[in-house]
């Protein structure tokens, strides 16, 4: 409990800070609000000359969208401290957090939450509405439910591949940049059904990163719709603990990654 | 050539300081050709999804799609973080001292902030995507090697890209004059220069209506009209008239930077001592 009253007071003190540069806060929020919009912009430019996608609608695929960009948007504001982390190793900032009675991951975590990416977040919440103004059969209690896990559970998915690649800050300070091709790329990816892609390509994001899990499948079911991969009822509903399990695998990671961690002595 | 000599300090500083960072230029290269390759998956998508006679063809787009990746950071996309650093620091106090004209020093540097990482990116991603690809059984999605005179139209038609992208750049440094913090200012343009330059999505595949709105905007002439002159949509023919419109736009945004610059100066506060 005391954990979390500190994390709260940590996330209190970060969007404060923030908030000293109001001007500088709202003109940042709305310039990403709307060159985020600008990707959703051209996926509606796709749309409107090809009319469709291998069956897909353009609200169909507002859902995707716009679910993988409040995930990613919520993970990478509360995931701040530990994309910074790769120049806490080199500076040797972070022997001074192994020095506090709390929790790395803790501290790294309130470490900042970036309120300034919240255009994402908005721009990911309107197309999100849109979508599920324009579905033919509305949502259920049930439906809204399992959208509301699969946004948690990709929020989960992305704070572990950015535990990830903090982690391999143990072991090499440069090229973390690697990392962006499944964060960002995976982003880009998640926001058209898996079933567009190649099956290699496919198999990579429901497996080893299993970001199909979190909104592909769930998001059939919300949809009502027929898996062109010919996935049953069932895995639809309980694919999301994909996420979940891979933040529990991540964290894991992280802490043998914290064994092994030898300062930089600076 | 004397005016050149500062632009070679700079470009020869910036390629020294860049090469110290090859691991990290590796990784760059391995993450754009991972957004290269779904953005190619989903135009092959859509592209199986009708039968109608598209503006661009699937192999057109795949080209334009690594054209954008080898050559994303000759985009003006952000202000230059020195220049920035500059002008918060007080320090434009001593750029003014130099014996050599202000703008010119910054379009100068702009240009060699953009074509050091651009060359450096550039080059193994063009190898890995035209030549690698074949062999490892991506032939489909292969960067196709342009006829010659695509190919010379082409490499006039980038220059000209570059200077555009400078002048673009130049104003916004010069926009830093006014905020301190011109996040604001540098992310709308980054916004603009995204959509309507092609970007996101190569601008014939915009709906018709919207297409003499594209083309008069200044930004086609930083990705789609040089990219169209590669892969041959647009014909050796009409070369010198994008030339003519990337060169025209160029010149307005130069004499809009000067002039914004007078300006600035004038009423420059230098912080510090």
């Amino acid at each position: 409990m005391n954990d979390i009253a500190l994390y709260f007071r940590y996330t209190k003190i970060s969007i404060k800070g923030q908030l000293e540069y109001r001007t500088s806060f709202v003109l940042q929020a709305a310039g990403q609000a709307i060159l985020t919009a600008t990707e959703f912009l051209g996926i509606w430019a796709m749309f409107s000359r090809f009319g469709q996608l291998r069956g897909w609608t353009l609200p169909e695929i507002a859902m995707f969208y716009g679910a993988i960009n409040v995930a990613f948007s919520i993970a990478d504001a509360l995931s701040r401290g530990f994309d910074q982390f790769g120049n806490m190793v080199k500076s040797g900032d972070f022997d001074r957090l192994l020095l506090r009675p709390r929790s790395t991951v803790l501290q790294l975590i309130g470490q900042e939450v970036t309120i300034r990416k919240v255009g994402r977040l908005l721009q990911g919440i309107i197309v999100l509405a849109w979508a599920i103004s324009a579905m033919h059969v509305g949502l259920s209690t049930g439906t809204a439910g399992l959208l509301l896990i699969a946004i948690l559970s990709g929020v989960c998915l992305f704070t572990g591949l950015v535990i990830l690649q903090a982690t391999s800050a143990f072991w090499a300070t440069e090229s973390l940049e690697v990392w962006n091709a499944f964060t960002y790329g995976g982003v880009l990816m998640s926001q058209y059904p898996i079933s567009i892609y190649r099956s290699w390509f496919r198999r990579f994001f429901t497996y080893v990163i299993p970001l199909a899990c979190v909104t592909y499948y769930p998001i059939l079911a919300v949809l009502n719709r027929m898996d062109p991969l010919g996935s049953v009822g069932w895995i639809q509903w309980v694919a999301p603990m994909a996420g979940i399990l891979f933040l529990l695998i991540a964290l894991q990671v992280w802490k043998i990654g914290v064994q092994h961690y030898r300062s930089t002595g600076s | 050539m004397n005016w050149m000599r500062p632009y070679l300090a700079v470009l020869s500083a910036r390629f020294r300081s860049m090469l110290q960072y090859r691991a990290a230029a590796i990784a760059g290269l391995w993450t754009q050709v991972f957004f290269g390759m779904v953005n190619i998956m989903v135009y092959e998508a859509f592209y199986s999804s009708t039968d109608k006679q598209q503006p661009l063809t699937f192999a057109q787009v795949v080209s334009y799609v690594w054209l954008g990746q080898a050559l994303l950071a000759l985009l003006p996309w952000y202000a230059d973080s020195e220049v920035r650093a500059i002008v918060r620091s007080g320090a434009v106090a001593y750029e003014l001292c130099r014996p050599i004209d202000l703008y010119n020093l910054w379009f100068m540097r702009a240009m060699a902030w953009r074509t050091a990482p651009t060359i450096l990116r550039a080059v193994p991603m063009v190898v890995l995507v035209m030549f690698v690809f074949p062999l490892i059984g991506l032939g489909e999605w292969r960067l196709h090697s342009p006829t010659l005179a695509a190919g010379l139209g082409f490499a006039a038609a980038i220059t000209c890209t570059l200077l555009l992208s400078c002048a673009i750049t130049t104003l916004m440094n010069i926009s830093l004059m006014w905020t301190v913090s011109a996040d604001g200012t540098v992310v709308m343009m980054n916004a603009l220069v995204t959509i309507f330059s092609g970007m996101v999505v190569p601008l014939p595949l915009f709906p018709n209506w919207a297409q003499p709105v594209l083309m008069a905007l200044p930004f086609a002439g930083l990705v789609d009209l040089p990219y169209r002159v590669y892969v041959g949509n647009i014909l050796p023919g009409s070369i010198p008239l994008i030339i003519f419109r990337q060169l025209f736009w160029t010149v307005v945004l130069v004499l809009l930077g000067r002039w914004l610059m007078a300006r600035g100066i004038r009423r420059i506060v230098v912080q510090g001592g």
